[in-house]
Order: C-alpha cells, then sequence, then structure tokens
C-alpha cells in the first residue's frame, strides 16, 4: 500500500516536472526568436563591415535604404536629386579600385587602398566609394555617407524587400505580411467548407463500411511530405490555373491557397471528425426524440455541442497554412510584391525564411531580419489562435 | 579461460589493424557551389573508386558558404562558381592563408525562353530591361504583344548573383521576378508558361524550353549558347568553375586535383554538361 503511495507520488513529480519543462522550452525559444528579431530593430542597413565615402565637397550626409539602392541601380544620375550639388554620380566598388589603380599604388597585398580612395574622393566631386572598411588601414579624414538606421515602421511598412542588394539591403516585410495572410486565409476558407462537411458525413452520415475506408486513406493524405503537395502543384495545380484563367503566370496566391487547402484538409476533417462522434449519443438521441430531423440535429446540436473541438481543427489548419513552406516555395512564385489579388504571383514569411536563411550569415543583418520575420509570423498564428479561441467560447456561453 | 583468452587477443589485433588502417587513409572535404556540386560528387566518386584509401566528402551550399568554410578551416577545397571578391581576399589574407584558385571546368547560361515564343534574339542590354522590370512586353523586343513572365533564382545562389554581375551590369533584379527554388523549377515553369523567360546552367537545357542568342555588342553579333560557341568564348554568359585551397596542404590534394585535370576527369566534366578546360 505504502508502496503504491510512492509510485503515485513519483508519477506525479515525474508528470508535472514534464510539463514544466515543455512550457519552459517554448518559452525558451520565444525569447530567443524574439531576442535575435529585436535587435534588427536600429541596425544600420549597410552591410556590416562596409562603408561609402564620399569627396569632401559632397553636401549629403545621410540618406535612407530605398534612396541608397536605387542610387547603385542607377536610378539617380545627379547628386542634386539627392539634396546635393549638380555633380553627376560615380559609384566605385573594391573591384573597380584595383581595376583603376596599378598594383604599385595599391599595394601588393592592397595595403594602400586609403590612398586610392583619397586620391578618387580628391579628383571626382561627384564620387562615391564602396568598400570593406577593413580594407582601408587609415580611413581618417575621409567623408562617410551614413544610412538611417532601420526603424520598426520602415520594416512593417517598408513596401520593397531587398535583402541581397549591395551595399545596403533593403528590408520591407509588408508584402511578406500581406502575402501570407491572403493565402493563409483563402486556403482556410476553401478548406473549412470542404472539411467540415467531410467530418460531418464520415461522423454522421457514412455507414461503417464505407467510414472504415475513407477515413485511414484521409489520414493518409496528411503522410505526405509537403515537396510532394508543391511539386503536384507546380505541375499540375499552376498550368490548370494558367489555362483555366488565361493567365500570364500560373504561380500566384491563387496555387498556393488550393495547394494549402488540400494540405489543411485531413487535419481539418480528422481532428472536427473526431469532436462529433465523442458527443454523447443522449444528446444525439435526445434531440431525435423530441423530433428534430437528422439535418436540424446535425446543425443545432451537434455542430454547437462540439464548436470547441471544431475550433481547435480550425486553429490546426491555419497553423499547417501559415507555417507551410516548402509546397508554397513551389507554386507561388515568390515575387516579394504587394498583392494585387489571387492571380498574381506572391511571397510569403515561411517561404522566404526557408529560402534565405542558408545563405544569411550567420549573426548578420539578414539573418537578424529573418528571425524579425519569424516574430511576424510567431504573432499572426497567436492572434488567430485567440481569436478563434474567445469566439469558439463567446459561442459557447450563449 | 584460454578460448577467452585467444578470443580476447584475436579482437585486440583486429581492432589495432583497424585502427593502423584508418591513420594510413586519407580523407578530405570539399564544400561550396551547388552548381559544381554534381561535377566534384561525381569526380570524387570516380577517383575514390580507384583510390580506396582516399575518403572525401562533397557538400553544397552555395560558393559564399565553401568560401567562408575554407577561411574557418573547415573544408579543404572550396568549390566556388564566381571569382573571389576583392573583400574575400583581404579576409583570407587576414587569415594567413595563401590561397590558389585551379579552373576545372566552365559553365555556361543559357537564357530560354517558351518554345511557342517567336524571339529569338535578344541584347545584353534588352536582358537588362527585362530583368531589372523596364522592359515589360514582349513586344518591345520584337515578339508578339505579351507579358513578359521572368522566372529567377533565389538570392542565395551563386547563379543569382553571377546574372545580376555579368548580365545586368550589378543593377537589382525587379522586384516582380519569380524567385525559384531550383534550376529544374526554372524549366518546369518555363515550359508551361508562354511568356516566360528564365537562365540555367547549359547543362539543364531540354527539348521543352528554347535558348535564345544574346549579344554583348549592341547587336552587332549574336551568339547561340553552344557547346562550340562556349568553348572558343565568343558565348558570352560564361563562367569558370573553380576549387580553391590553401596551397600549403597541397600534397595532401594533389593527387585528386591531378584527376580532376586528367582526361579521365575532363570527360567527366563533359558528361555532366560543363565545358572542359583543356
Amino acid at each position: 500500500m505504502i508502496m503504491n503511495r510512492k509510485v503515485e507520488k513519483g508519477f506525479e513529480v515525474l508528470i508535472r516536472t514534464c510539463g514544466y519543462f515543455t512550457s519552459l522550452v517554448v518559452v525558451l525559444i520565444i525569447l530567443f526568436l524574439f531576442k535575435e528579431g529585436i535587435s534588427f530593430i536600429g541596425d544600420s542597413p549597410i552591410e556590416e563591415g562596409y562603408a561609402l565615402y564620399l569627396s569632401d565637397e559632397n553636401p549629403v550626409g545621410t540618406l535612407s535604404e530605398d534612396q541608397i539602392k536605387d542610387l547603385f541601380d542607377g536610378k539617380y544620375k545627379l547628386w542634386s536629386e539627392l539634396g546635393g550639388k549638380s555633380d553627376s554620380i560615380r559609384i566605385f566598388s573594391l573591384d573597380d579600385l584595383t581595376e583603376i589603380f596599378s598594383e604599385e599604388e595599391t599595394g601588393k597585398d592592397l595595403e594602400h587602398l586609403d590612398r586610392c580612395t583619397r586620391k578618387l574622393t580628391d579628383s571626382i566631386p561627384g564620387a562615391l566609394v564602396f568598400v570593406l572598411e577593413a580594407a582601408l588601414s587609415d580611413p581618417s579624414g575621409l567623408k562617410k555617407l551614413n544610412a538611417k538606421p532601420i526603424t520598426l515602421s520602415s520594416f512593417l511598412t517598408g513596401q520593397q524587400w531587398f535583402p541581397t542588394a549591395k551595399p545596403v539591403g533593403v528590408y520591407g516585410s509588408l508584402p511578406l505580411f500581406l502575402g501570407t495572410l491572403l493565402v493563409s486565409i483563402m486556403a482556410i476558407l476553401m478548406a473549412l467548407p470542404f472539411g467540415l462537411a467531410g467530418a460531418i458525413y464520415l461522423a454522421e452520415i457514412a455507414d461503417k463500411r464505407i467510414r472504415n475506408i475513407l477515413k485511414p486513406l484521409i489520414e493518409l493524405l496528411s503522410g505526405i511530405p509537403s515537396v510532394v503537395y508543391g511539386f503536384f502543384g507546380l505541375v499540375v495545380i499552376v498550368p490548370w490555373i494558367q489555362e483555366g484563367l488565361g493567365l500570364a503566370v500560373g504561380e500566384t496566391a491563387l496555387a498556393g491557397s488550393i495547394v494549402l487547402a488540400i494540405m489543411a484538409l485531413p487535419t481539418i476533417i480528422t481532428v472536427s471528425e473526431d469532436a462529433i462522434r465523442t458527443i454523447p449519443s443522449d444528446v444525439r438521441q435526445a434531440s431525435l426524440a423530441l423530433g428534430a430531423s437528422q439535418w436540424q440535429t446535425i446543425v443545432r446540436v451537434l455542430l454547437p455541442y462540439a464548436s470547441s473541438g471544431i475550433s481547435a481543427a480550425i486553429i490546426l489548419g491555419i497553423g499547417r497554412a501559415m507555417g507551410e513552406t516548402m509546397a508554397v516555395l513551389m507554386v507561388t512564385g515568390n515575387a516579394a510584391v504587394m498583392p494585387h489579388g489571387l492571380t498574381h504571383p506572391i511571397r510569403t514569411i515561411p517561404a522566404t525564411i526557408a529560402a534565405e536563411l542558408g545563405e544569411a550569415s550567420f549573426g548578420g543583418l539578414h539573418f537578424k531580419a529573418l528571425f524579425a520575420l519569424g516574430c511576424i509570423l510567431f504573432l499572426i498564428t497567436f492572434v488567430t489562435n485567440y481569436l478563434v479561441d474567445s469566439f469558439s467560447a463567446g459561442k459557447k456561453s450563449k | 579461460m584460454k578460448t577467452i583468452l585467444k578470443l580476447l587477443v584475436f579482437s585486440l589485433t583486429l581492432i589495432s589493424c583497424g585502427g593502423s588502417k584508418s591513420s594510413q587513409s586519407t580523407s578530405m572535404t570539399i564544400k561550396g557551389s551547388d552548381t559544381v556540386l554534381p561535377l566534384a560528387q561525381k569526380t570524387a566518386e570516380s577517383f575514390m573508386g580507384q583510390h580506396k584509401e582516399t575518403a572525401i566528402t562533397v557538400v553544397g551550399g552555395g560558393s559564399g558558404t565553401g568560401i567562408t568554410a575554407l577561411m574557418d578551416g573547415n573544408t579543404d577545397i572550396a568549390m566556388s562558381s564566381r571569382d573571389l571578391k576583392a573583400e574575400e581576399k583581404i579576409k583570407l589574407k587576414e587569415k594567413g592563408l595563401d590561397i590558389e584558385v585551379l579552373t576545372i571546368g566552365i559553365d555556361a547560361l543559357a537564357v530560354v525562353v517558351n518554345p511557342e515564343n517567336k524571339v529569338q534574339k535578344l541584347t545584353r542590354e534588352q536582358l537588362e530591361g527585362i530583368f531589372t522590370g523596364s522592359i515589360n512586353n514582349w513586344s518591345e523586343v520584337g515578339g508578339e504583344s505579351m507579358e513578359i513572365v521572368v522566372y529567377s533564382r533565389e538570392n542565395s545562389s551563386g547563379t543569382y548573383e553571377f546574372f545580376k554581375e555579368h548580365v545586368m551590369d550589378k543593377k537589382n533584379y525587379s522586384s516582380k521576378v519569380l524567385n525559384m527554388p531550383a534550376t529544374g523549377a526554372i524549366v518546369q515553369s518555363v515550359s508551361q508558361t508562354k511568356g516566360a523567360i528564365g537562365y540555367i546552367g547549359m547543362a539543364y537545357v531540354t527539348p521543352e524550353v528554347r535558348t535564345l542568342d544574346v549579344s554583348y555588342d549592341s547587336g552587332a553579333n549574336f551568339y547561340a549558347p553552344s557547346f562550340e560557341n562556349a568553348m572558343n568564348k565568343t558565348y558570352p554568359i560564361s563562367r569558370p568553375l573553380y576549387y580553391i585551397f590553401d596551397n600549403s596542404k597541397k600534397d595532401n590534394l594533389k593527387p585528386y586535383l591531378d584527376f580532376c585535370l586528367s582526361s579521365e576527369g575532363q570527360a567527366l566534366v563533359k558528361e555532366i554538361g560543363f565545358l572542359p578546360v583543356q
């Protein structure tokens, strides 16, 4: 008897520790995500270790990241367009320096690059020299062009995403944020009616034999790797949309939504079917005994009764759609433009993180920007979970 | 007891044999460009087939990744599909490495369109306009009136960087460009999209897509991305593929490097779809 009590006590402690441990891990992951993500705000968008030098006579001192990108893309011809004098803009990179100057002038190990830079900025009033800071042994006396630091609002409302643009990355997350929302919401709107209908059919209408065939099949769908869905989408759904709607491009938000809807279906069906099936049979029989038809029983009694289970299904389905990476990467075209509608390409946050994290240097600005994107994604799912939860709770209390 | 002792001695000798064998063998790591990856794998496989004592590990990840690994001493050879940047040279010097760059093959990039497209050739300036977004319709470059759909690789790819530097004059891609995760996906999309244009390694050209002739002298001479044109260097969008390594470790790597440049190794280069050096 005492032994039994001890074992019980031991189990209790074990379960409690597991619970604490899991919660702790989740909190730690979130803390890590936000620590990396928040350190991105306030950084200078100029790539770490690089510097931009101007002629001393140039009055331009600080520019925004968009302006510097357009400057390097050749969209400005004269400094006067940026608030300077009417000198024409001439850009020199480190590679240009080694081409313009002889090896004698740059030094065999490129140790005299500071002199070369000074020569350029002194002789050409419109010069802009873009070099690695460490390459110049003595940068004092050179006039630096500064970039405005990244602010939270420029990150959240910026409409351009060019993280690898040289020498300044442009980090505007709005198109990615809207793209993610558009695709996920459309996916869930498509999957929900089908999923609920499927669940009701399986739980209430289908006879046992058909259910025994259909249910494992649907569960099998959730076991298919997402790359396979992506490939299926690219080869089947994309051309189908392109020809069916007469579009120039088939890789669109619509293709992404359809693939995600198919992927979210098994989750929605199995979870809500379980919720409907676990309703005690008294409830069902009481309703039928009162003279309600089967349809009335389903709509008025069973669905409200199972609403918390169904909202869990919706949350899991949305989670699957929001976080899905590979399939979306293959079918949405990944163009970081503001979404114009369902028939245009978009780029989502998870696809961006997956595609770019591989080449982003560890701890660098691009790396931090991707973590900041992760924070946004986390907040989106957090808010949707909260909304769905409170919605179904409010419905229940009525 | 005796049998147990015998067994013990026997197994000990076995272990020591295994130990001495592994100390004689050499191992090396090759890391970097995904473009060079299939070639490195192929040469490493056939080299290991002939030299059982050598173990070669080949890892992809992109040219930049390989060069960074070389700086940190995490790889013996870095594969690269582009030249070393000036800042990388400076960083490698700071680390005190004496770097040697070996060309093992040449890759040509083909600009491809849908086979139904009437356009046969484009100049570099037109390509720049298309990829930076200032040219949006095929009618502006001599085709029928149809929206141009531009396909590119993701920004982590060395091919993306190469195309930006050598075709687009270092300007940024338009944000409307569709970024595909792999070369195969570009081929697939271009083959099923009428107004599409994209760039792929010459080795990946299939009958489902058609290559364009390209001019680098404002339209005076156009060259097709053929094997011959790339070999005699008239086709402009080609790039050498490099092995980069530390000279002080060359003795260890020499047999493998010699194999890559031998006629047998260069035959493999051709088999993969690149151009041999000799």
